[in-house]
């Protein structure tokens, strides 16, 4: 047997995963996933070191390509450039070396950086507010941006107050974001370096566009947790209206996918498992802008990947709302049989590997977690393998069982 | 005015429970009563909570108005009231490496409003602050709270901390979080997997009982 070209593998590879997204038979089943921290420790790196040495986070993930061979991959995405956050002044976040240990995930600081009584001026202009009072509570560097009329007075004989861009304050924002865009654009390089690399080895690459849904454009960006979670009572209508901006935020974000060889939307989900609010609350808040945002993106022929994170099995029958084959659902640690017997042959779901077992199980635990979810699904198409949550720590040798064991029994007969 | 004062609290009527709170005061009530209410009102919300009626959104309400009551009204305490028995002593933190505090913060404050003592180590703790607390106050219970996976792994340490400063065996362990379950609970020789703030709650009952 001759061996296939990259080319061909790519073809391949993209054709699976399409298959399986769009509930269509593939060959077998994919697996692949957002693998986060995981493959810089399969590596022989910390994680401090992805975040600085961009060449070296990006030997590491061709390590982990070459070993376990995900259908597609991620690359060094998930390593963030530290100095570029350093010199930006990123105070909504902790990273190692910079408020954390070498090893471990960056991790976000959920506050408030939009007070109760700014709901008004972000629903009037939204990228008026980000750019005047949000930008500078988030970057310490972007401070001259508060200094700044709104771009929306700069209308007619506005152009009179452009001077303001010289100001002091503005002159120091742009050197510290000069210095930034150096930084930026080299870890950007060594990004598109990897996505050249990954097609001339035969992978498409997994994500297209990075989303949201709208509540948590707004909790996690502006508002806190706390904060939104309380505004569903508190002032539930400046919420709607907040909401109602912020889906278009999610279409404008999401529509990034649109044309790509896998046009999938990645969409993370934050704030809407079964105890941060009751299913009426998720209900009105909720799902009806996120169903619009979705429906807008399959519209252009995206195909939204959304990350159900924590347990949603208690909302499974109100997201079973969407088109048949247009869309993937992650599954965190809901229970994948409830799941399937809602979702099943409708949706794709993904996932859901429990964690816990690819760190401290034995591959023997791996293979017959997978066995059960792939028998459970009887032959019909729709499921793509991957861990339960974006991965951070494994045993190589359960996690390569997860893969082998798809390859190998999850082929459709 | 004390009934309707926990029927506000517990309804989630803001204004009307710090309006109510101030009349109380004005006219010169025992502001020990007012915290009554307020505890009182609380067991109804950790009731609802309970019965799924309740969620997060009204827990943070609750947990707010508590405060601004608690401001409002110490400054008119003549004493220290006499603290009510507890079940039992709770030791709480999200473990080393993980800054993530909202749920724990519900299985704190479902400990409390059912009666237990809890102190709150806060986010981030490493397995020696675990410990210095136990030796402190020598809890019935630990319960260790992680969202993010490497969890899996700090909670072992902490257990295996635990062990090998000899307080093993005079505390029940609970864990807790997103991504956990009975299977991480083993992992990590922890005594018990508590799904949400009412299983946590069961558990600790269950083990003070």
């Amino acid at each position: 047997m001759t061996e296939k070209s990259p080319e061909e593998l790519y073809n391949e590879r993209q054709a699976r995963v399409l298959a399986a997204a769009k509930c269509q038979q593939p060959d077998r089943i994919p697996v692949f996933g957002p693998f986060q921290k995981y493959p810089y420790q399969f590596g022989g790196i910390t994680f401090k070191q992805a975040m600085n040495d961009y060449a070296l986070a990006r030997a590491a993930c061709h390590k982990f390509l070459d070993y376990f061979q995900p259908d597609v991959d991620f690359g060094p995405i998930f390593a963030y450039p530290a100095k570029a956050m350093e010199t930006i002044g990123w105070k909504a976040f902790k990273w190692p070396g910079h408020g954390l240990a070498d090893d471990v995930m960056y991790q976000y600081i959920d506050s408030e950086y939009m007070t109760a009584d700014e709901y008004d001026e972000f629903v009037y202009d939204p990228s008026g507010f980000m750019f005047g009072k949000w930008a500078p509570r988030q970057f310490t560097a972007l401070q001259g941006f508060a200094q700044l009329p709104p771009w929306r007075r700069f209308m007619w004989t506005g152009w009179m107050n452009i001077g303001a861009i010289a100001g002091p304050e503005m002159q120091e924002t742009f050197s510290l974001l000069t210095k930034f865009a150096g930084e930026i654009n080299e870890w950007w390089g060594h990004q598109v370096q990897y996505w050249g690399e990954l097609k001339e080895k035969g992978y498409p690459l997994a994500f297209a566009a990075w989303d949201w849904p709208p509540f948590d454009i707004i909790g996690d960006t502006l508002r806190g947790t706390r904060n939104i979670l309380a505004d569903m009572r508190r002032r539930p209508s400046k919420l709607h209206d907040a909401l109602e901006v912020a889906t278009k935020i999610f279409i404008e974000y999401g529509s990034g996918a649109a044309g790509a060889p896998l046009p999938f939307t990645w969409t993370w989900v934050h704030k809407s498992t079964r105890e941060f609010m009751s299913d009426a609350q998720f209900k009105e808040f909720y799902w009806p802008y996120l169903r619009k945002g979705l429906m807008a993106l399959i519209d252009k022929g995206i195909i939204p990947v959304i990350y159900w994170e924590a347990d949603f099995e208690s909302r499974l029958e109100h997201i079973a709302d969407i088109p048949a084959g247009k869309i993937i659902y992650h599954l965190s640690n809901t229970n994948f049989e409830r799941a399937w017997d809602v979702l099943g042959g409708q949706v794709c779901l993904m996932g859901n590997v429990p964690n816990v077992m690819l760190l401290g199980g034995t591959p023997d635990d791996v293979k017959a977690y997978c066995k059960r979810i792939i028998d459970y699904t009887k032959g019909k198409p729709g499921l793509i393998m991957d861990a339960a949550v974006m991965l951070d720590e494994a045993k190589p040798e359960n996690l390569k069982a997860m893969f082998d064991f798809t390859r190998e029994y999850g082929v459709y007969r | 005015m004390k009934e309707k004062l926990v029927t506000a609290i517990a309804d989630m009527n803001e204004d009307e429970a710090f309006s109510l709170v101030q009349a109380m005061l004005d006219a010169g009530e025992d502001p020990q009563l007012i915290l009554d209410a307020s505890s009182q009102a609380m067991s109804v919300v950790g009731q609802r909570f309970d019965e799924k009626e309740y969620y997060l959104p009204e827990l943070i309400i609750a947990g707010e108005m508590m405060q601004r009551i608690g401001d409002m009204v110490k400054p008119k305490l003549r004493s220290q009231a006499a603290q009510p028995l507890k079940h039992g002593k709770v030791v709480i933190g999200t473990v080393a490496g993980d800054i993530h505090d909202i749920g724990k913060d519900v299985v704190s404050f479902m400990l409390d409003v059912n009666g237990f003592e809890v102190h709150d180590l806060g986010v981030d703790v490493p397995p020696e602050v675990f410990v210095a607390k136990i030796r402190e106050v020598n809890p019935d219970i630990v319960g260790m709270s992680g969202f993010l996976t490497l969890g899996f792994d700090q909670m072992k340490r902490t257990v295996d901390a635990i062990r090998t400063s000899g307080l093993r065996d005079r505390v029940k362990i609970m864990i807790g979080g997103a991504i956990m379950d009975e299977q991480a609970a083993e992992y990590a020789g922890a005594d018990a997997y508590g799904r949400d703030a009412a299983a946590a709650v069961k558990l600790a009952k269950s083990w003070t009982a």
